[in-house]
């Protein structure tokens, strides 16, 4: 157990005072940055990383790496309590996250969010730990056909299980894909749909969109329909934290199903995004009463937050190990290192011992202390709910333009955003769903891309999507994804389905 | 609020005969992603000027890389008489606009200081070919596309690998990736044959016995002649016209304001960059990274770019990558 013997090494680098201090910092910092919409992770990691510079390279990653877990944690209360997720994968966690709140359950979610989010990273840091060499030569054997069949997977995924009718999540992908090849296009050097303008030209930011669609447009619903948040005062009390905690068990095979499948998304290169989504549906797909997803069920907030956090823990993996950030936050600690003279890649494990192994072990006690501090704080984040809408709003609205700007510095994405408020509205009055559109949003660049270098490379040979075990098997689960309700059509004849419905619970 | 701006700088503008400074942070623009080479060489720029106090506003990276690039050509262009912002340029500025006809011509930019030439070198899998002889007779004897990988399309990797076919006859399908940093590691899970990365891009996977450089696009070998793996340094690398193969091909690392800032503030960012160059975070990273030092400025940078300009037009034409 050679891992064993460096992790309680990697604790005697971390118990110090100061170091203890900075976690503390960090973690206060970060969950400030995940609760405003659009700042998120990344943006507060940019802002604090110089403040580091004159640390010692331990001392700053924990720091840095606190305000990611606290930015990871803060995301959810956004989310749950105003429908806006922060980033990329609480989105998932806004399907139920939201109208439990709603419902006044807005503790209930809340603390259902925090400690999924915990057991996430535990199980990725624990596989971080003791698997970090032969992860990094796995990750090593994705080339274009097998980014490509992930992200089919991901997309087939949400056709053959979404829950709403499949020819609505269809046009709402693909209106997603469209405003996906707006920009320049890596493949051919060209733009696309830009139409001359200069603002078109570095393409629709991901989060902008997010931001609009769901944060404004809820604004705009709210505002037709009652000129009132539903929600009511959370009565959060240790009673409420330890009756969740209670109701775990239960959910064990959620729980682990959706670290599974973070932790195979997070080390997969740029697979994190797409892990909150595919763990959300998957436990819709094999829960007895699926209809009652999207109504405010528990369940529904443990899946996506889990499968987040193992992801995003997990991304920290590829990127020490070959220097690939896995999600934004990781690309700009990727920066960091580098200002600390420490080169991400193979050798980073071998020459930087202390460097690595406090960075694990600061994973595993940062988010045991940031657990306990965001639900002790839940009752401040819950009571915002008590605040009349009329003062809330206005407040909502500005921090979503300051989010929004605030991404790329640009005046052009606040218009971007409210237009996207608008379609938002539309498309929840017409009952197109906002998830698929935003999926094809994030990732119908990278897919693309992705499908032309393979058929660049294999001289426009389909056959290079089945050449070998790995990427054969994702294609292959991806079409039976892709036809899943006919496939479990078939078997309901056969008498199968029974079956499957029991080993779900 | 345009207004605002013209009426602070001329504000500034009277008292400033002692020598302007900045009184804002000022922001290193970087035109690529996260980790390129750009965003490394801005992080070491942003750390030797705070680490030696070379200037009381703080300085912050800002990654513009949207676009290939084009993201913060536009974006120094739409930010005229703002000394604030300094642009890390690279050889893009000729090419983007040729390739995908962006409105962007760098004569509209105020030029402060060329601080260093990038090296370009052909690497491979180390479980592949040992020298560029064997590498051209592999190329060629392949019967599915022999792979070289890069960054962006109609760039430095895609010209330096339409030069290579026109010098020795093989074939390659180029692969545009994001970023130089993809390129190399799909290098090493052997998705790629090879790739052209700078120096720096290709360090830590060369170090760790991954990969294997064949030779430098350069006139003469690099200088560095401290060990960077076991048995090599930089200076160990074949020249690729000593290996029979006679393509050159080095970029520009440069520093840029925008257009119509005052010669005060750029005399400042020059002395700035000056002092920068002196640092030991500067010459560090310059030797670790394989960069060529050079430092130019004023009439000297201008006679420069200007020369490189039609340099890297006559290539771009000659590769056929000139937009129509």
């Amino acid at each position: 157990m050679e891992a064993f013997g460096l992790l309680l090494h990697g604790f005697a680098v971390l118990l110090t005072w100061k170091t203890l201090a900075l976690m503390m910092v960090g973690l206060v910092l970060g969950i400030f940055v995940g609760v405003l919409p659009g700042l998120g992770g990344p943006n507060g990691v940019a802002i604090l990383l110089p403040l580091t510079f004159t640390m010692d390279p331990t001392s700053a990653i924990v720091m840095l790496s606190c305000i990611y877990w606290g930015a990871l944690f803060g995301g959810a209360i956004t989310s749950i309590l105003f429908n806006i997720p922060g980033e990329a994968w609480s989105v998932a966690t806004t399907f139920d996250g939201y109208p439990m709140a709603q419902q006044g359950r807005a503790a209930e979610a809340l603390t259902a969010a925090f400690t999924s989010s915990f057991i996430g990273s535990l199980v990725a840091v624990l596989l971080i730990t003791f698997l970090a060499p032969m992860i990094s030569s796995f990750a090593l054997k994705f080339g274009p056909p097998e980014f490509f069949a992930v992200y089919l997977l991901t997309f087939c995924s949400f056709v053959g299980l979404g829950r709403e009718a499949r020819h609505k999540t269809v046009i709402s992908m693909s209106l997603g894909l469209l405003l996906a090849g707006v920009g320049m296009d890596t493949v051919s050097g060209q733009l696309r749909m830009t139409f001359g303008s200069s603002e078109l030209l570095r393409g629709i930011n991901f989060l902008v969109a997010v931001i609009g669609l769901f944060g404004i447009s809820e604004i705009l619903l709210t505002m037709e329909e009652r000129l009132a948040l539903r929600g009511h005062a959370a009565s959060i009390s240790l009673r409420v934290v330890l009756g969740v905690w209670k109701d775990l068990p239960k959910y064990w095979v959620t729980l682990l199903r959706s670290s599974f499948i973070g932790c195979w998304l997070g080390i997969t290169p740029g697979g994190a995004i797409a892990a909150s989504f595919m763990g959300y549906n998957l436990a819709k797909r094999f829960a007895k009463d699926p209809e009652t997803f999207g109504k405010g069920r528990i369940e529904g907030v443990f899946a996506p937050e889990t499968a987040a956090h193992a992801s995003g823990t997990a991304a920290l993996l590829p990127m020490l190990a070959l220097g690939i950030p896995g999600s934004g936050t990781a690309a700009i600690l990727l920066g960091g290192l580098m200002v600390w003279g420490l080169n991400p890649g193979p050798l980073l494990f071998v020459e930087h011992k202390d460097f690595v192994w406090g960075l694990i072990a600061s994973m595993y006690l940062g988010n045991v202390v940031g657990l306990v501090l965001v639900l002790t704080t839940v009752p401040i984040f819950a009571s915002i709910l008590r605040v009349p809408f009329a003062a809330v709003a206005p407040m909502i609205v500005v921090s979503c333009a300051i989010g929004a700007y605030a991404i790329q510095n640009a005046m052009f994405d606040i218009w971007l955003m409210l237009g996207f408020g608008v379609v938002g509205y539309v498309f929840k009055k017409i009952g197109i769903p906002l998830a698929p559109f935003t999926l094809a949003l994030v990732l119908g660049n990278r897919a693309e891309d992705a499908f032309r270098l393979s058929m660049i490379g294999s001289g426009g040979d389909l056959k290079v999507f089945w050449s070998n075990g790995l990427v054969g098997s994702i294609t292959t689960l991806a079409i039976v994804l892709l036809f899943w309700p006919a496939i479990d059509g078939l078997l309901g004849r056969l008498g199968w389905t029974q079956r499957t419905g029991a080993t779900a619970r | 609020m345009k207004a605002a701006v013209a009426l602070t700088a001329a504000l500034w503008a009277a008292p400033a005969l002692a020598g302007w400074e900045p009184t804002k942070p000022v922001e290193i623009v970087v035109a690529a992603g996260a980790g390129g080479a750009s965003d490394q060489m801005a992080r070491m720029m942003q750390a030797a000027i705070q680490k030696n106090s070379l200037m009381k506003q703080p300085i912050v990276v800002s990654l513009k890389g949207g676009a290939s690039g084009a993201e913060a050509l536009m974006y120094m262009k739409s930010s005229e008489g703002d000394p604030n912002k300094v642009l890390i340029a690279y050889s893009l500025i000729y090419m983007l606009p040729l390739s995908a006809k962006i409105p962007f011509n760098w004569r509209e930019l105020t030029p402060v200081a060329v601080i260093g030439l990038d090296q370009f070198v052909l690497w491979d899998n180390s479980a592949g070919p040992k020298s560029v002889k064997e590498f051209v007779e592999a190329a060629k004897a392949a019967s599915a596309p022999f792979k070289m990988g890069g960054t962006g399309s109609k760039r430095e990797d895609h010209v330096l690998t339409v030069f290579l076919e026109q010098k020795t006859g093989a074939k390659f399908s180029y692969l545009p990736y994001k970023s130089g940093g993809e390129a190399a590691t799909q290098l090493v899970g052997n998705h790629t044959e090879s790739n052209v990365n700078n120096p720096s891009e290709n360090l830590e996977v060369w170090r760790a016995g991954q990969v294997r450089p064949l030779c430098v696009f350069d006139k003469e070998r690099i200088t560095y002649t401290s060990k960077v793996t076991d048995t090599q340094s930089w200076a160990d690398i074949p020249t690729c016209k000593e290996e029979g193969v006679d393509v050159q091909y080095l970029m520009l690392r440069a520093m840029f304001l925008p257009g119509k800032v005052t010669g005060e503030q750029q005399a400042f960012y020059v002395e700035l960059f000056h002092k920068v160059t002196q640092t030991a975070e500067y010459k560090d990273y310059m030797e670790k990274q394989a960069l060529k030092p050079i430092f130019l400025t004023g009439k000297d940078m201008v006679q420069f770019l200007e020369e490189d300009d039609a340099l890297n037009k006559s290539l771009m034409t000659e590769a056929g990558f000139v937009a129509k």
